[in-house]
């Protein structure tokens, strides 16, 4: 116990604040790959690239950090989740690694053809890792069946139901309304011009995707909200959700783009909220028979375990904060010619 | 093939893969340290330029080596369920502690060391240098503390059975520091310092054995020498005393590094050899009672040999072991005796004409890779048919719902993308080895654009 609170819901809290952060994070970086060919002109891509240059890397250790915590603090969650999602995982890994190495090697030959094959890599790749995202969140927010052994029992390719995909696709058009903003924050001229038009077709693309899942959810597993319908004072997470998402186009009309960028980021934290919520106290449900569910009691590691992790977070936590703050202190504001390495 | 093999293949490539590229980055994180101290120290712009030319470079290692990196760390969970569940408690707070502690610091500071130089002063810079070189050392000390547990296990305990049965931490700071770990970790980063100085030496012997940018070539090389030297003695030390934790610890696998089967007879040293397994014995050129006299002072003594172990629980590739680990010494030796006579000739003052050496440091780059891949797989093979040694069988740790045909797809998918990443890498690399300094020159000239050229 820390505060009243149990270490393996500290644990379940910090892993989720975690997620939350990478998908707030690195979901601007994937968000700008994935609208990268919208940009035409290569003074454009370049200042795209440039705007997230410096600090994707860091916002990519926010995966290996939830990987980690996910090891550390509940290791069955862990090994089950990642070996039931192998084959979908592994091509996850391999947009990971595609991602990274495009945004590295696209300015290291002026020709164009180099220049285009890693524009399409990168963009892609970038597509892929969030679908892919979406479509694991999906999955594990709905369960699925596991043995006696809490390991997955049943076919892979299951995962690919209606409603993943439907998270898949609205991750994807998040992350592009995301992406979009965060790029608008950093250019200026016809490049901010053109951002301002895309960041307002990809609210639509997002809010239209979101509308949709949302109906489905309601409509085919309305189980899926028990939580928040039996706790009423729940409500307020879909209330500060929908404020959020509807804040979003009042802000762009406005200019107020930092605030645009603050209400996606909410947007997306109070989503992951929402599935945390109906998802505890299990980690991963298992829809064969509850009892084989993984919990945070029966997935986590033990006390002691719990324990020193919660002290390498407190440790840790603030140490992040302020490299990252840092960062983004130094690289703030709009990318110049000057600014120009990749 | 069976899921076991495929997966154990698999791991050892994408790992071996991988293990190309963060002794790179530490060896190189401790050189570019070097060199941009000296610049703040002296303001010389030779210093400058060198130090931008090997942060292009460290910029191409770091993201080669990060895409290949965030692979491993889900693979445990991918192919090795139970080994997972096993040493969640252990591991995984390794492996946590190493994404906040070392990777957060190495990766966030990496964005000011490559877009930086205009938005920081020089100190700053120089700041972030040095906190990317110790996020990439730290890196290293929790992966080595997470290996070393497997290799010799302390501070835990043993709870439930079968398939539920895994280790919890009753002592953290004796599983953090378990027998192997500290001797382990300074290996490996000795090793790790020597890749770095040697990538620096090899280009820089390249350019000398060309004759081209003498004037930063030249102290270059000087630098990469001085560590490169000191670190390769050292290794000599470091190296003996994993080989006695070894002996120590795990007697299985030191026997089968020097293939000595009789436990009643003294132990002889290789120099190179062949392991014949089924006739349990080994020939080749050797010191007779050599490991004896390593491990006791004495000649004579008695070791432990492969016949004392079970077979089901001998490292079942003994040969594989043996030749591993005479790889390891024979290029240790090598680095050695290369960096001494480069030293006994730049004190004479003659180094940089001997081309032909020049060109021999040029290939040089290649002795530690070697090293420091086959230290690892005798470590690792040596280990088996463990993956917790004495606790968990390698067997028995994999994930029971992957099934073969899906470890052979994940197989060809990371040869092929490995593949084109390598030639990717060489390719890029060589250019910007044969580009030279023109760059950072050129660049220095247009920030004064009044000077006369």
């Amino acid at each position: 116990m820390f505060l009243g609170i149990d270490y393996n819901v500290w644990w379940f809290l910090i892993f989720g604040a975690v997620i939350t952060g990478y998908a707030v994070l690195d979901g601007f970086d994937l968000g700008a790959g994935a609208l990268h060919l919208f940009l035409k002109k290569e003074n454009s891509r370049r200042v795209a690239l440039n705007a997230i240059g410096p600090v994707w890397d860091g916002n990519e250790v926010w995966l290996v950090i939830g990987g980690g915590a996910l090891f550390a603090g509940f290791p069955v969650a862990y090994a089950a989740i990642f070996s039931a999602f192998y084959v979908p995982f592994m091509v996850f890994l391999v947009g990971l690694i595609w991602r990274g190495v495009a945004i590295e090697f696209r300015s290291k030959e002026p020709g164009i053809l180099w220049r285009l094959t890693w524009d399409i890599v990168y963009s892609f790749s970038s597509i892929v890792i969030a679908l892919s995202l979406g479509l694991m969140l999906g999955n594990i927010a709905m369960g699925m069946p596991l043995n006696q052994n809490k390991e997955f029992e049943g076919n892979w390719l299951s995962f690919f139901n209606p409603f993943a995909i439907m998270v898949a696709i609205t991750t994807l058009a998040l992350f592009m309304m995301h992406g979009a903003i965060y790029l608008i924050m950093k250019t200026e001229n016809r490049l901010y011009t053109k951002l301002i038009l895309l960041a307002k077709n990809f609210t639509i693309f997002f809010v239209i995707s979101f509308g949709v899942t949302t109906l489905y959810t309601l409509l085919y597993i309305p189980h899926m909200s028990d939580k928040i319908r039996s706790n009423p004072q729940l409500f307020i997470l879909p209330l500060i959700m929908i404020l959020a998402i509807a804040n979003i186009p009042r802000q762009l009309k406005k200019r107020k783009y930092r605030f645009a960028f603050i209400s996606s980021a909410v947007t997306i934290a109070s989503l992951l909220a929402m599935v945390a919520i109906e998802v505890f106290p299990n980690l991963l449900y298992a829809t064969n028979n509850a009892a084989n569910s993984i919990t945070v009691q029966n997935g986590a590691s033990s006390p002691g375990t719990m324990k020193t992790l919660l002290i390498i977070a407190l440790i840790g936590a603030p140490l992040v904060a302020i490299y990252t703050g840092f960062v983004f202190w130094t690289f703030r504001g709009k990318v110049k010619s000057e600014d120009l390495i990749l | 093939m069976d899921v076991e093999i495929l997966a154990r293949i698999q791991f050892a490539f994408t790992i071996a893969f991988h293990y190309i590229y963060p002794p790179l980055s530490i060896g190189l994180g401790l050189i570019l340290a070097i060199m941009e101290g000296m610049y703040l120290r002296t303001g010389n712009i030779i210093y400058e330029q060198m130090t931008k030319y090997w942060l292009k470079i460290f910029a191409l290692i770091y993201g080669i080596g990060v895409a290949t990196g965030i692979i491993m760390e889900f693979e445990f969970g991918t192919n090795w369920a139970t080994y997972s569940k096993y040493v969640g408690d252990i591991f995984g707070s390794a492996l946590a502690a190493e994404g906040i502690f070392a990777f957060a610091l190495e990766s966030i500071f990496l964005g000011i060391l490559l877009f930086g130089w205009n938005r920081v002063g020089p100190k700053v810079h120089f700041f972030s240098t040095v906190m990317v070189f110790f996020g990439s050392m730290f890196s290293a000390v929790w992966i080595v503390v997470a290996n070393s547990w497997q290799q010799t296990p302390a501070g835990f305990r043993v709870v439930g059975e079968g398939m539920n049965a895994r280790a919890e931490v009753t002592d953290f700071w004796a599983m953090v520091f378990n027998p192997s770990s500290v001797d382990r970790l300074v290996h490996v980063l000795v090793g790790a310092f020597l890749a770095g100085a040697f990538l620096v030496l090899s280009i820089n012997a390249w350019y000398i054995y060309k004759g081209k940018h003498l004037h930063i070539a030249k102290p270059s090389f000087k630098i990469a020498l001085v560590v490169a030297t000191f670190f390769s003695l050292s290794q000599l030390y470091f190296g003996d005393r994993s080989a006695d934790g070894v002996a120590k610890y795990q007697p299985a696998k030191l026997a089968a590094m020097e293939g000595h089967f009789d436990s009643s007879a003294k132990a002889d040293m290789y120099l190179m050899g062949w392991v014949n397994k089924k006739d349990e014995t080994t020939s080749g050129i050797k010191i007779p009672g050599g490991l004896s006299f390593l491990i006791y002072g004495n000649f004579n003594a008695p070791v432990k040999g492969l016949k004392s172990f079970k077979p089901e629980e001998r490292p079942s590739q003994v040969n594989a072991v043996f030749q591993f680990y005479h790889m390891m010494i024979a290029t240790g030796m090598m680095m050695i005796f290369l960096t001494l006579y480069a030293c006994w000739l730049l004190k004479k003052g003659t180094l940089f004409d001997k081309k032909w050496l020049m060109l021999i440091f040029a290939w040089s780059v290649i002795l530690p890779q070697i090293a420091n891949e086959a230290g690892w797989f005798t470590a690792e093979m040596g280990r088996q048919p463990w993956v917790v040694y004495g606790l968990l069988k390698t067997s028995d740790a994999l994930s029971k719902t992957v099934k073969a045909n899906e470890v052979l797809f994940s197989l060809i998918l990371f040869a092929a993308v490995y593949t084109l990443l390598f030639v990717l890498f060489i390719y890029l690399l060589n250019k910007k080895v044969r580009h030279g300094f023109e760059e950072e020159i050129a660049a220095k000239e247009d920030e004064n654009p009044l000077q006369i050229k």
